[in-house]
């Protein structure tokens, strides 16, 4: 490679090694290019689950089962599965929320998740708070913040009612920094 | 013996490596690096070779299915023959390496090690630290139990609050919209290949660096590291009172890795391997979630901060830690060795390692969490309802009924999340105690919605009751003197 430096007084030479060196920068520049060409689907594969996920792609409406299953002032679990699966999933697709019937038409469907860590949250009647066995966090009945480490209230899913069955707007797990179940929080004209 | 030796000649021959191994293996060490103290860097290898191989032995039946992965764990306890044994090797055997790696990397602190010229050394270390954490995380994970599922959901909230991509990240951790199939699988892929490949590279460079510039010699206090002097002395150090590593120094090595082998199959073969718990089945909510030994201060930590402190304390906490490892080596790369002359460097371990600890033994007890099956189990005590008015009694209803010791015990039974009401009307005066219960705070939550008011009087009452025999109720003066002026004094105080 020193020899490239050298002055032209050996042009015959010179010129060997810098057709060589050519050639080696032209291999280089080949491998990047090929690395390029698989680097391509490799990195679109490792995003997929991200890029999916844009625009809503994993929320859709859920049935969760008959309004009258869910008595007025009364908050129950319900479970729905989830609308995206994989064939490897077993259980993990089965999810649980709170129903709680307000009066008539009005719901409130609140994720099992805790707002603070996704732990799941447990609904207590006598004392009519949501409790959360992890850290200690706790909700009123209208799932608003009690106590304990959360920042927030419990994820509510958006409902609709079609045909006298409650349907939910779900697929995705509510985290704190991403609270997708009560991003589209505009009630619907059900009630 | 000379067939023997032949074969071996004809292999050296084609390898060449016989003369490089004889030379690592006879390279002079300081006499009084041949030191107990010296033994927990070989010790972490030990037990990460162990591992590999339980490791290896778990893949041949274990199914990285989010379907069956719980499963083929039941089939490994209770139908393969040993399965249990390996699993618990496996289990214990990664409790020893975080255990193992801490006190290798507090020894090397207190020693000075990390100090010129090993800086590398160290930097390597910190990352194989964080390696071993993160396998200690991920084979958490694998065993996809009722724990491992939730402790994923906990690491996808604690992920989703970076900034703006806080759900990107979240997403590409689960590999999906929920913890699903693909999570386990993304965690297998991290548990058995990228992670233990990084750690092979990174041992692999951790031990080429100890070999080529020596091990730290014993810390003389008043024995000062100067970059420009340094390397001569230790190498003036290894000629005039060296021994070579094979066999002066290695034999302490030998001894305490078979005694840590030996320490991991007693634990696996008495305590038995770690669960799995319950099925990852998110519908059954009735749980109480807990990450494994090493996660347990992070857990007790996560239950103890301000909520407004959590996401600040969670994503620039690590980071700090991180960055301070890596640069300590370069903030303090010459001076002092010796531990004897450097009280802040003690300081710091002991009060990190009381800090972790206290966080340990509180996450063992979660005060903090309620008790959520208090209501029906624990009836307030007779001796509580002795001598009472009716109204007294009904409150004493009211108290049990609305599950009141979930969070505050009465006779040494109930919850800690709030505190113990046996003596609560020394504390607070009857005004006091309707507003606490109908609006809570303090972080208790609010009664006020939940108690009609007939409930609040009758439950004020029996708190009111609740003192010791000797000590009278709180009272608030000011308020009896304009009772007694408004109408004829009520229900006097004995």
């Amino acid at each position: 490679m020193k020899m490239t430096t050298k002055p032209v007084t050996v042009p015959p030479t010179d010129r060997t090694l810098s057709r060589r060196s050519f050639f080696m920068k032209l291999g280089i520049l080949f491998n990047a290019f090929a690395a390029m060409v698989v680097a391509v689907p490799v990195v679109r594969f490792l995003l997929s689950s991200v890029a999916r996920g844009q625009a809503k792609g994993y929320l859709s409406w859920v049935r969760l089962g008959d309004v009258t299953n869910f008595p007025e002032g009364q908050t129950r679990m319900a479970t729905f599965r989830n609308p995206f699966v994989m064939p490897t999933d077993g259980k993990t697709v089965d999810t649980a929320c709170w129903v709680r019937r307000v009066s008539g038409n009005e719901f409130q469907v609140f994720a099992i998740n805790c707002a603070h860590l996704g732990c799941p949250v447990r609904w207590f009647p006598q004392s009519g708070l949501f409790m959360c066995p992890c850290h200690g966090g706790a909700y009123y009945r209208d799932g608003s913040r009690a106590s304990g480490p959360p920042e927030r209230g419990l994820f509510e899913y958006p409902y609709k009612i079609e045909n006298g069955v409650l349907t939910i707007n779900a697929g995705q797990l509510p985290t704190p920094g991403d609270p997708v179940a009560s991003l589209s929080s505009e009630k619907p004209p059900c009630a | 013996m000379r067939v023997i030796k032949k074969i071996g000649e004809w292999f050296d021959h084609r390898l060449q490596l016989a003369a490089p191994i004889r030379e690592a293996a006879g390279h002079p060490v300081p006499r009084n690096t041949a030191s107990w103290f010296y033994v927990f860097g070989s010790a972490a290898l030990t037990v990460f070779i162990l591992q590999l191989v339980t490791g290896i032995l778990l893949a041949l039946i274990y199914v990285p299915s989010a379907g069956e992965a719980w499963s083929s764990l039941q089939a490994l306890n209770h139908q393969v023959a040993l399965g249990w044994f390996i699993r618990a090797m496996h289990g214990w055997g990664s409790n020893f390496m975080v255990a193992i790696v801490l006190i290798h990397m507090v020894q090397v602190f207190l020693f000075g090690a990390y100090k010129f010229p090993r800086e590398l050394t160290w930097i390597i270390g910190v990352f194989l630290l964080l390696m071993t954490l993160g396998m200690a995380f991920s084979g958490q994970v694998l065993r996809f139990d009722q724990d491992a599922y939730w402790g994923l959901g906990i690491g996808a909230s604690i992920a989703s609050r970076v900034p703006i991509l806080g759900p990107f990240i979240v997403k590409l951790m689960l590999g999906g919209p929920i913890i699903a199939g693909a999570t386990l699988s993304r965690f297998f892929a991290l548990h058995v290949f990228v992670i233990p490949g990084l750690l092979i590279a990174f041992v692999s460079l951790h031990v080429l660096m100890v070999l080529k510039l020596g091990i730290n010699e014993w810390p003389m206090p008043g024995r000062i590291v100067k970059r420009a002097t340094y390397e001569a002395e230790y190498h003036d150090l290894t000629r005039n009172d060296g021994e070579p590593f094979v066999p002066y120094a290695i034999w302490k090595d030998m001894f305490f890795a078979a005694f840590i082998i030996l320490a991991v199959a007693a634990c696996a073969y008495y305590l038995g391997p770690f669960g799995p718990t319950g099925q990852p089945d998110p519908t059954i909510i009735q749980t109480a979630p807990k990450p494994d030994y090493f996660f347990l201060w992070l857990y007790a930590l996560l239950s103890l901060l301000p909520p407004s402190l959590e996401t600040p304390f969670l994503l620039i906490g690590p980071v700090l830690v991180i960055v301070g490892l890596l640069l300590l080596p370069f903030l303090s790369g010459e001076g002092e060795k010796s531990w004897k002359r450097r009280p802040i460097a003690v300081i710091t371990v002991l009060l990190i390692a009381i800090t972790l600890g206290t966080f340990t033994r509180m996450a063992q007890f979660t005060p903090w969490s309620p008790h959520m099956s208090a209501w029906s189990g624990d009836p307030v005590p007779d001796r509580y309802i002795h001598g009472t008015t009716a109204l007294e009694r009904q409150g004493a209803l009211v108290f049990q009924v609305k599950q009141c010791r979930n969070c505050h015990s009465l006779g040494n039974t109930g919850g800690q999340r709030g505190p113990a009401l046996d003596s609560v009307a020394v504390r607070l005066t009857q005004d006091q105690l309707i507003r606490q219960v109908i609006q809570g705070g303090g972080n208790m939550p609010a009664y006020g919605n939940n108690l009609s008011p007939a409930e609040t009087t009758a439950l004020v009452a029996f708190l009111e009751t609740l003192h010791p025999a000797t000590q009278s109720p709180a009272r608030d003066a000011a308020r009896d003197m304009v009772l007694s002026e408004s109408k004829p004094k009520s229900a006097a105080q004995p």
